[in-house]
């Protein structure tokens, strides 16, 4: 018999019924719930009379909407204040543990669910929110889903899905100087394209993905959802359970032992069959970033912005598009365009890690006068340690400052948008028109380079400046 | 919450050919902090749509009279990025019943199913056939028919098969939500569990 994937074994492990000819009734055990996909599951399940079914594997915290200044007043935007107590009162109504705003836990759904220790391997996990494949990073199952799927989960524990295609990406080789996880999932999605991964799950592997930390394989398994995969998921290893041991709700002593016995059988057998399996050199991938509006439009630092003979016939209109958007020409140089802004922060790119990144590289080095820089962790937790490690300090010697943690400009629901026309290069996962605010320019980017350009005012490759 | 039934539909379409259309243009996240499903189709395709000062654009092909109709035809790679049902609900709230696309990201496409509104999968060419018949002649008629698994351009012979799960399309001709269908096997679920620990 043909051995199994990562990815079979742990769908397989949760499969409640297979309705003929149908999808699959796949049983979740976490479920993470933010304030704004879930008001509408919640009314939902109170027009039923019916209560939440598992509200011990329930999660919930707001993000989203919340500021990243003065996080101990109330919120002045009204229908902000309105969804964040709404999720409040729902979860009261149902049981449901809540990190509120000003809770020690509470923060993006995708950074406090690892840093808990909630995220486990071999688990299915669920939010509504594509970014959830940020916990396959840990080997579980983990994807984003509707507000309609979050009701059958708050209902039932459980969602019908179809059960995806398999690929596998290989990484081989060394990083070279100033790469980082980063860079190669920007690397990976120019490759492939923003819909490349569509109708796939994809588990990430080879030397360049071993070597990374929990945070590097976080930020590659988030950015799935980019290429247009379901989630991405990486086997867990010593790496895994060393991040594990000792969090808030990890297993302790001797059960922490026999889980790690268990999850070390997660991984994919020799012989186990991908529909599609792609590799490649990690020494090709240099400091990248993004030009255009979809997160598939990636380039090198140290290039050129493509020019239309480079683009498919039947993408053309749309580069067009995304050029004039950006008010970018074809074929010229990355480097030195000029930069208004600068965002730190995300599901993607908030981790203590990022900011390290970021504070190590601007040390002794000052802001350029014309950049605005928001720096915003990605919970309370980092925001804590942030503290605890000096960065805070490192930062305002530097000219930046640490916000309070959210989701923030990364999708600009709440006062940290991008002003209309302004170029931002960030850290986020994406380059959307208008995802930043209305009119909003941005280019991705590593938290590395991001520093870099925080300094020079300008489209930077890092690697030049570090040693 | 039921769904509309849906069976056949004959309709005009709006064209709406640009690729790689995600669910930040379909509803922007500034929209998102309503706790009802209703209105969202007001702002639907929002900066398309209006530009700051909230004039209407005139390019944008939903501001051109010409073109009206509950199917949407869109480009490829319709509906990626955010999860946020918001983009199915505005889309239907507006008035649409299908869309049309030669690729669809899969969290929408879902979300699409969940909401009685059709995902019609179809080729490259055949989508760019409708795109040149409909800006064309914009009073062209569709036809989707989703007991057959067809879409035609009405008074021709030019159609072509779509997919659709199965059970999907039971649940889309009959009106049944799978939440529904989950709670009545929730002893099934529970079985489950206890087999599990
Ligand atoms: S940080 Fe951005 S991508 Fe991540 S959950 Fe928040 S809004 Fe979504």
């Amino acid at each position: 018999m043909a051995g199994k994937t990562l990815f079979d074994k742990v769908w397989d492990a949760h499969v409640v019924e297979e309705i003929p000819g149908g999808p699959s009734v796949l049983y979740i055990d976490k479920h993470l719930v933010h304030e704004v996909t879930s008001p509408q599951a919640f009314a939902g399940i109170d027009a039923r009379g019916m209560k939440v079914f598992r509200p011990e594997n329930t999660v919930a915290t707001p993000d989203h909407n919340v500021p990243t200044v003065d996080q101990h007043l109330t919120i002045h935007d009204e229908l902000s204040r309105f969804q964040v107590n709404k999720l409040t009162e729902n979860c009261e109504n149902h049981g449901v543990p809540l990190y509120g705003l000003n809770h020690p836990y509470q923060g993006i759904v995708h950074v406090i669910g690892p840093e808990l220790g909630i995220t486990q391997p071999g688990m299915t996990i669920v939010c509504g929110d594509s970014h959830t494949s940020t916990h396959g990073a840990f080997g579980s199952v983990a994807f984003g889903i509707g507000t309609s799927e979050v009701e059958m989960v708050l209902t039932t524990q459980c969602i019908l899905q179809p059960k995806p295609k398999k690929m596998r990406i290989n990484v081989e080789g060394e990083l070279r100087k100033g790469v980082t996880a980063k860079d190669i999932i920007l690397y990976i999605i120019s490759k492939i394209s923003a819909s490349g991964g569509t109708g796939y799950f994809i588990e990430y592997a080879g030397s360049a993905i071993r070597g990374l930390s929990m945070e590097g394989r976080m930020t590659i398994c988030n950015m799935s959802i980019e290429s247009g995969a379901r989630g991405g998921l990486i086997a867990p290893d010593a790496t895994t359970y060393e991040y594990i041991r000792g969090r808030e709700f990890a297993p302790k002593g001797k059960e922490f032992d026999e889980a790690v016995s268990r999850w070390e059988q997660l991984k994919t057998d020799e012989g186990a069959v991908f529909d599609r399996e792609i590799t490649y050199d990690a020494a090709d991938i240099s400091p990248m970033i993004t030009y255009g509006t979809n997160p598939g439009m990636g380039a090198k630092i140290e290039a050129r912005i493509p020019t239309e003979a480079d683009i498919e016939a039947s993408g053309q209109n749309s580069f067009r598009k995304s050029l004039k958007y950006m008010g970018f020409e074809a074929g010229i140089p990355l480097e030195g365009i000029p930069v208004d802004f600068v965002f730190v922060g995300s599901c993607t790119n908030g981790r203590i890690e990022d900011l390290r990144t970021f504070a190590s590289f601007v040390k002794g080095k000052k802001k350029a006068d014309h950049v605005t820089a928001w720096i915003v962790p990605g919970s309370k937790q980092v925001e804590k340690q942030a503290i605890e490690e000096g960065i805070d300090r490192a930062l305002k010697e530097s000219g930046f400052e640490l916000r309070q943690p959210g989701c923030s400009a990364c999708l600009a629901m709440n006062d940290d948008k991008i002003p209309e026309g302004k170029l931002a290069v960030s850290t986020s996962n994406r380059n959307f028109e208008g995802r930043q605010g209305p009119g909003a320019r941005t280019m991705l980017a590593s938290p590395l380079t991001a520093a870099a350009v925080a300094v020079t005012g300008k489209v930077t490759d890092p690697s030049a400046l570090i040693n | 919450m039921a769904i509309e039934k849906v069976n056949t539909i004959v309709s005009t379409a709006v064209p709406l050919s640009i690729e790689n259309v995600d669910t930040d243009q379909i509803i922007p996240a500034r929209f998102l902090k309503a706790t009802t499903r209703e209105g969202f189709g007001e702002n639907l395709f929002r900066d398309w749509r209006y530009d700051k000062a909230g004039a209407t654009r005139e390019d944008f092909v939903l501001n051109q009279d010409a073109y009206s109709g509950t199917i949407l035809v869109a480009g490829k790679n319709f509906g990626s990025g955010s999860s946020r049902e918001h983009a199915a609900w505005a889309i239907y709230d507006y008035g649409f019943r299908v869309v049309v696309s030669s690729f669809f990201a899969d969290i929408f496409k879902n979300n699409s199913l969940n909401n009685g509104l059709l995902p019609v999968q179809v080729s490259e060419e055949f989508l760019q056939k409708l795109f040149t018949t409909i800006e064309g002649d914009p009073s062209t008629e569709i036809l989707v028919s989703l007991p057959d698994q067809v879409i035609r351009i009405s008074g021709t012979d030019i159609e072509e098969s779509f997919e659709i799960n199965p059970y999907k399309k039971e649940c889309l001709l009959n009106g049944y939500t799978d939440i529904d269908y989950l709670i009545s096997i929730k002893d099934k679920i529970e079985a489950y569990e206890m087999h599990r620990n």
